[in-house]
This record gives structure tokens, sequence and C-alpha cells, in this order.
């Protein structure tokens, strides 16, 4: 899913393949009016919730909802800052440590209105987007819950 | 009505999704009306505060909210993206 708003290009995708930053960002490159990219990379960690190793982290999502809802979190990211690309792209399904999850790109003529977009969009990102983690161990498995820092520190911006 | 289920949710009702014939005008009787047809949606709805409700894919805050013309309903858990 992608449109341009007031020479922004913003990108959404939800996929379960992996994806390539240098290549992203690549992309974004090829303009020239660019003087900034805030990149920030989800990565598939071990909690250290349990005491086990964790085995594989699958994440659900509500397809049809989920890049909708994340393409109005970049909307809302163009009307604070002014940028000139947005690029999401979250991964569904079943992952494993080190793996990456979600990449946020925000590109911009200065470096202040990208690292605050990027930051901006994964702090929504968190609580906006209808996308749920369970995490499975050797011997059982549970869904991540909520925290409620995650939420407050919403009412921040 | 498509009224669909997400993570915990899901697995405690037991589909990802079903199709219904709803009478209820508002999310709160929808809620209502589901319990009223078996204990699994009673166990699922138990915690209501931990509930959170899309109509048409649109997140909403208030279970008073109308879905008279909505095509379809999703309950689900506090989201973890990112």
């Amino acid at each position: 899913m992608h449109q341009t708003i007031k020479k922004c290009y913003i990108s959404v995708n939800v996929q379960k393949v992996d994806f390539d930053i240098n290549s992203e960002i690549k992309k974004i490159k090829s303009n020239k009016i660019i003087g900034g990219i805030a990149n920030f990379t989800g990565v598939v960690r071990n909690s250290g919730r349990e005491k086990e190793e964790l085995v594989s982290l699958e994440l659900e999502h509500y397809p049809g909802m989920t890049e909708k809802a994340i393409m109005l979190i970049c909307e809302d990211a163009q009307k604070r800052w002014n940028l000139n690309f947005i690029k999401v792209i979250h991964r569904v399904g079943r992952l494993f440590a080190g793996d990456n999850i979600v990449l946020v790109l925000t590109a911009s003529a200065h470096r202040k209105e990208a690292f605050k977009s990027a930051e901006f969009i994964m702090d929504f990102l968190k609580s906006r987007a209808p996308i749920w983690k369970k995490e499975h161990y050797r011997t059982h498995s549970s869904w991540v819950q909520s925290k409620e820092e995650d939420e407050l520190i919403l009412n921040d911006w | 009505m498509k009224i669909l289920y997400f993570s915990w949710l899901r697995e405690k009702i037991g589909v990802p999704f079903e199709e219904v014939e709803v009478r209820s005008e508002t999310v709160g009787d929808l809620i209502k009306e589901l319990i009223n047809q078996d204990h699994k949606y009673e166990l699922a709805f138990e915690d209501i505060k931990s509930i959170r409700v899309a109509v048409d894919q649109k997140i909403i805050q208030d279970f008073n909210v109308s879905i008279k013309n909505a095509r379809e309903v999703a309950f689900f858990p506090p989201m973890t993206g990112g």
C-alpha cells in the first residue's frame, strides 16, 4: 500500500518474507533532495520473560486492517514533520531469534525530523497496529502482554 | 455479519471468524447476545477491560457505537505490534 501526500512518499508493507535494509535505503537515496534517513529495525530477541530459550515468535495480524492502521500512523507523522519518505515493513508469521520484525525508514532534508518521526511511528506501531505476538518455548507458549507504559507513552506525542 | 477474533480471544472461542445473524444494534449488545448464546463467549469476554474492538476495521473506544450497517466486527486483546 502506498501514496504520496504533499511530496512525501509513504509505503507500507505487511509480509512474511524478510526485507533488505540496504536495498530499501538505496531506493530512498535515489531521490537527491534527501538529507538524512533514520532507520529503526526491530529484531526478535530472547525476551528473558521465561527461563527457557525462545524457540520462535509468532506474529498474528488482522489482514486488511493492519496495512490501513499503519498507513494512518504514517499519515499522522507526515502531518507533524516535513518528510520526503516514510517506509514501514512489518513482518508477520513465525520468526526466530535474530530475525527482522519491523523496519521503519523516514527521510527528510534534516536529521531531527527523521529521528523524531521514526520514533513516533514505532511508538504507535506498538499499540495501534493490529498485531499480536506469541512466544513459543519448548514446553509451552504464551501471548505477549501489552505494556501499560507503551500506551501511556502515546500521550507524550 | 462477520465477527472476527484474534490472539487468545480466537483461541478461547475456537474459530478465527464466524458469520452470524445479529439482532444487536451496538457493540455492547452484541457482546451480551454472544454471551447468551454459549458459555465459551462468557469465558472469552470475562475480562471485558482487556477487550478491544474494531468495527469495519476501525478501532472504537465506546461500546455504544452502532453496528447496524457494519459488515464486520473484530474482538481482540490489546495489540503488541512493532
